[in-house]
């Protein structure tokens, strides 16, 4: 058979089960390729004996019903693995190896597949183009020199070269969809409270989703029906009855009504990203939706709401690492006040330690009035933007991101202008709601660009069937070539 | 507002992370256009606005208060930079 790892999850799960490939087979093949792609530093650790033994385990007594039988899953290293370490891309859990699963990825494993590895992200998912990982930059596929987004940039650079049938990210403001749209490839964050995050390293944990980054829509709902689903471990988990996404994926979108914001068109933004976004509003219309011009007025200040609320945030989850019941602690400090003090100094990097100084000011004695409760405020606003404009329409159509791929080092010395990356992913996260980010064109220098579709909560089904219909007649192809191997 | 070198010495004191001297500096200028782009938020009046507090249609669920799980103490301890047995150890805090 031709390179089966260029194949999409559903091709390959489709070979599995009419056995024109074994899972071991299958896990070899992804095993060559990782092993020819150490320039990318898309892992930090692999599982390779493990994973050979399952999937030995699964061809030895094969049960092809599964949603993902016998397919090997490289995830990114936020989400705790029982027995394999878990560094959240920080010096301060270099040592942490779980004793426990978190509930998606064991959804994952319960419906078929195994690890094959943990992708490297920015420390914390503190970041956008995965710069601030202590274990190093990742590198796009697309090309040496470029940054594969972040914080999930470990999982797109491994899903676009071939390390991974499929992956899975978080996303608290963009992580899952800016790292896609760098890359070419399909994210999406599905509506809060859908994938439970027990077990998953926290950030901001009323922003925080876990999601799929796949290939094609088809593959994306597939993994969102396998991760998806109530948890009692969350308590911010819906109670609901779990979707068949895959089976129920449409591409008639006829006399859907589709919002077009006028707030998301920025200064200085390159004009293939607005050539592109006219392109996804003609095929749509082609496909016979209907463009509802809408207005967002409040979106200019979801970024700046977002570094109040996520530091905020941050900086009381971040409160848990002190050197004394797990992960790193410093050699120095003669009394237990400065033990802590060297611990998170040392073992925390530049980035996290700025957003724990943001958050932990807002919070503090004086000024929570001024910055938190004044972003909770806003934050309502921005809800009550999409809540408005939901009564009238079936989804909205967006950039992902304000430009395509940048260069390794050309933003970090300025924290506002990586922030900005993330000025079209941030609002959804603040609403609560689910977006896709899909595949759509590439700019002058061929670096791939992407179009979001945002949903009404809970609404997937209809931003896959939306981004289905769409990615038939896109005509997008991700050729990217194998410089790295 | 702008943040001084010891106004961002005291936070770092109450998040627990010493910061050089050194560091001091590029740190009050990376805040400081932080809190500016932040501060664009005062041009909005939202004095008649609630605050958001959850993003959920849902109030949180209530359990019964029973044991779920245990025995679990050399799990627990398994990650522990230092142990001693059956504890934590910390340095020393009374003399």
């Amino acid at each position: 058979m031709s390179d089966i790892t260029n194949q999409s999850l559903n091709e390959i799960i489709e070979n599995v089960k009419t056995k024109k490939v074994s899972s071991t087979d299958l896990t070899k093949a992804y095993i060559k390729n990782i092993e020819s792609a150490k320039k990318l530093n898309a892992f930090v650790t692999t599982t390779f004996d493990q994973a050979l033994d399952k999937a030995k385990q699964f061809d030895n007594k094969p049960n092809f019903d599964q949603l993902l039988p016998g397919i090997p899953l490289a995830v990114k290293d936020l989400f705790c693995t029982e027995n394999t370490k878990t560094t959240a891309g920080s010096n301060i859990l270099n040592n942490f190896i779980p004793s426990y699963e978190s509930t998606v990825t064991k959804n994952l494993w319960n419906n078929g597949s195994f690890l094959l590895g943990k992708l490297n992200c920015d420390e914390f998912a503190m970041g956008s183009s995965n710069e601030t990982s202590h274990y190093g930059n990742v590198i796009n596929p697309v090309g040496d020199q470029l940054v594969p987004g972040g914080s999930s940039g470990g999982s797109s650079s491994a899903l676009a070269a071939d390390l991974t049938p499929a992956t899975i990210g978080t996303d608290t403001g963009g992580s899952i969809r800016q790292p896609a749209s760098f890359t070419g490839t399909v994210g999406l964050k599905p509506t809060y409270g859908l994938c439970s995050r027990w077990g998953i390293v926290a950030f901001a944990s009323s922003l925080d989703q876990a999601g799929p980054m796949t290939k094609t829509i088809k593959d994306c709902a597939i993994m969102l029906e396998s991760m998806s689903g109530f948890d009692e471990k969350d308590s911010t988990s819906i109670n609901k009855k779990k979707e068949q996404y895959s089976k129920n994926l449409k591409d008639n979108i006829k006399g859907l009504k589709i919002g077009i914001p006028k707030e998301y068109r920025v200064d200085n933004m390159p004009k293939e990203v607005d050539e592109l976004w006219e392109k996804g509003k003609k095929i749509l219309k082609d496909l016979g939706a209907q463009l509802i011009n809408i207005s967002l007025p409040h979106t200019k200040y979801a970024l700046p709401t977002y570094y109040i609320v996520a530091p905020a945030e941050a900086s009381s989850n971040l409160a848990r690492y002190d050197g004394v019941r797990y992960g790193y602690r410093s050699k120095q400090g003669k009394d237990l006040i400065e033990m802590y003090e060297k611990t998170r100094s040392e073992g925390f990097g530049d980035e996290v330690k700025r957003r724990i100084l943001i958050g932990t000011y807002v919070l503090s004695s004086g000024y929570y009035d001024a910055y938190y409760l004044k972003a909770q405020k806003v934050r309502q606003l921005i809800k009550k933007d999409f809540d408005d404009s939901f009564t009238k329409i079936d989804a909205i159509l967006t950039p992902s991101t304000p430009s395509s791929a940048f260069k390794i080092g050309e933003k970090t010395n300025d924290p506002v202008s990586m922030y900005l990356n993330d000025i079209f992913t941030v609002p959804v996260n603040l609403a609560g709601l689910p977006a896709l980010s899909m595949p759509a064109g590439v700019d002058k220098q061929g670096y791939p660009l992407g179009l979001q579709l945002i949903g009404k909560a809970l609404d997937e089904q209809k931003i896959l069937n939306i981004g289905y219909a769409f990615e038939k007649n896109c005509g997008f192809k991700n050729e990217i070539k194998k410089w790295w191997s | 507002m702008s943040l001084d070198k010891e106004k961002i010495k005291h936070v770092a004191k109450l998040a627990r992370i010493s910061v050089d001297d050194a560091k001091v500096e590029s740190l009050t200028k990376d805040l400081n256009s932080i809190f500016k782009f932040i501060e664009q938020l005062n041009e909005l009046n939202t004095d008649k606005v609630e605050p958001l507090t959850s993003i959920l249609n849902q109030s949180l669920r209530s359990r019964k208060d029973e044991i779920s799980d245990g025995k679990i103490r050399e799990k627990v301890l398994k990650n522990s930079p230092k142990e001693n047995e059956e504890f934590f150890v910390v340095p020393k805090v009374v003399e």
